[in-house]
């Protein structure tokens, strides 16, 4: 017996019609009997529309106010400390959720000239993952991994995560980084990269072969809590929604002189930077 | 037939070699795996109960933790009303093996006797057992 394509089509027409075919059947295989519970959020959490942060430069002034903040949010979310490794390598396979870096590094496309403060130029910025509007890791990732919140953040789902590294190309302000080495594995002095003894016992870690970066800490939001750079900043890095004119970050950028990394590229960053407010700064 | 001495002896010795591994082990069931439920925070409820009831989560834990991993992860809602009404924190490391602290007498003791090998432990922070031995690691 033999059908052809006309008739193989009625057939699956009328199956389908008659639901014996199509999801129909995979909907009814596929239960999974969960569908009394119910999930919702913390009553607690803190909402925005699109969560921004504004880092005022001029109340980070010793290199103890920059690494209060980094030590603060890598110790929370078990961040592999790498510094035990040789410098060469260490560059190249660091993992960093904040850091800092100079003026020209951080603004590459900024106007600069000779006669600009040498102060400025000589200044530590902070980076970190600017979760922007319109991100270009989340465009490129195959699998979804990164992926953008309703709030605005830009969030890694280390569980989809298949290490391709596309995000890395792609993201224009070098906020992620690649895990090269098991976060749990030790250095060649045996120097474990989380120490067991000062790990966050509630957040995970991250495995071999996982891109990782600033989470916007969604898991303290959850909790009404700050994110940890911002409590630790003494008001250096404020956080809040930039989409609500009365926030106290919409208030300093409508107030104040702020620049973004790289605006040019279209990405909208959700970082704004306070430049200089030295003694003459208004 | 040709040779037919020596086709039977390796049928023979061809059968025997592919029952092999059902002949030795005829007899010898291994244990019933037996999950310990013997935890200081268990040992103190009232009422031992999970979110759900022991027969669910004995066949579906495993859909349960992927959508709780979903729901977490994508969704950000982080509460989980289970069929009871009562509310839970949806997670493993800070819900789960806060209960269950023996993973070794708890999560491995089946999944050993089923030879499945989950990943959840390359990331996720097990919790200290009492007894000084170490957990074996069972990375990927």
């Amino acid at each position: 017996m033999s059908i052809n394509r006309r008739q193989f089509l009625k057939m699956v027409g009328v199956s389908t019609v008659v639901g014996i075919g199509g999801t129909a059947v995979f909907n009814g295989l596929r239960n999974s009997g969960l569908e009394a519970a119910q999930t919702s959020p913390d009553p607690r959490t803190l909402t925005a529309k699109r969560w921004g942060f504004v880092v005022d430069t001029s109340k980070l002034q010793s290199d103890e106010d920059y690494q209060k903040c980094i030590d603060a949010c890598h110790s929370i979310h078990n961040v592999p400390d790498l510094s035990g490794l040789p410098e060469e390598i260490r560059k190249r396979q660091e993992v960093k959720w904040i850091w800092t870096d100079n003026y020209e590094r951080t603004f590459p496309t900024a106007p600069e000239d000779e006669y600009q403060n040498p102060e400025l130029k000589e200044k530590k910025f902070f980076l970190f993952c600017n979760h922007c509007a319109q991100p270009a890791c989340v465009r490129v990732c195959p699998t979804k991994a990164t992926f953008k919140r309703k709030d605005g953040i830009v969030m890694q789902d280390m569980h989809r995560c298949i290490g391709c590294r596309f995000c890395m190309a792609a993201c224009p302000f070098g906020a992620r980084s690649f895990n090269w080495r098991d976060p749990r594995g030790k250095d060649d002095n045996g120097k474990p990269f989380v120490n067991p003894e000062k790990e966050n016992k509630e957040y995970p870690t991250r495995m071999i072969g996982v891109v990782e970066k600033c989470t916007a800490c969604t898991e303290r939001l959850a909790k009404g809590m700050q994110p940890a750079c911002a409590e630790a900043s003494n008001g250096a890095i404020l956080f809040g929604d930039l989409e609500d004119p009365n926030s106290e970050v919409r208030k300093i950028i409508a107030t104040k002189y702020t620049i973004r990394r790289k605006p040019e590229l279209g990405t909208q960053p959700s970082i704004y930077y306070v430049i200089g407010g030295g003694e003459h700064a208004g | 037939m040709y040779d037919s001495g020596k086709i039977i002896a390796g049928l023979i010795v061809f059968v025997l070699l592919v029952t092999f591994p059902f002949i030795s082990n005829m007899g010898k069931a291994s244990a019933k795996p037996k999950p310990s439920i013997d935890t200081p925070v268990i040992n103190e409820m009232a009422v031992k109960k999970c979110v759900e009831p022991k027969e669910f989560m004995r066949a579906e834990h495993m859909q349960l933790l992927n959508n709780w991993r979903d729901s977490v992860v994508r969704n950000g809602d982080r509460i989980y009303v289970n069929t009871a009404g009562q509310s839970y924190n949806m997670s493993l490391q800070n819900t789960c093996m806060n209960c269950h602290s023996n993973k070794k007498k708890f999560c491995d003791e089946c999944h050993n006797y089923m030879a499945v090998n989950p990943y959840c432990w390359s990331c996720h922070i097990q919790p200290k057992e009492q007894p000084n031995e170490q957990p074996k690691e069972n990375m990927l």
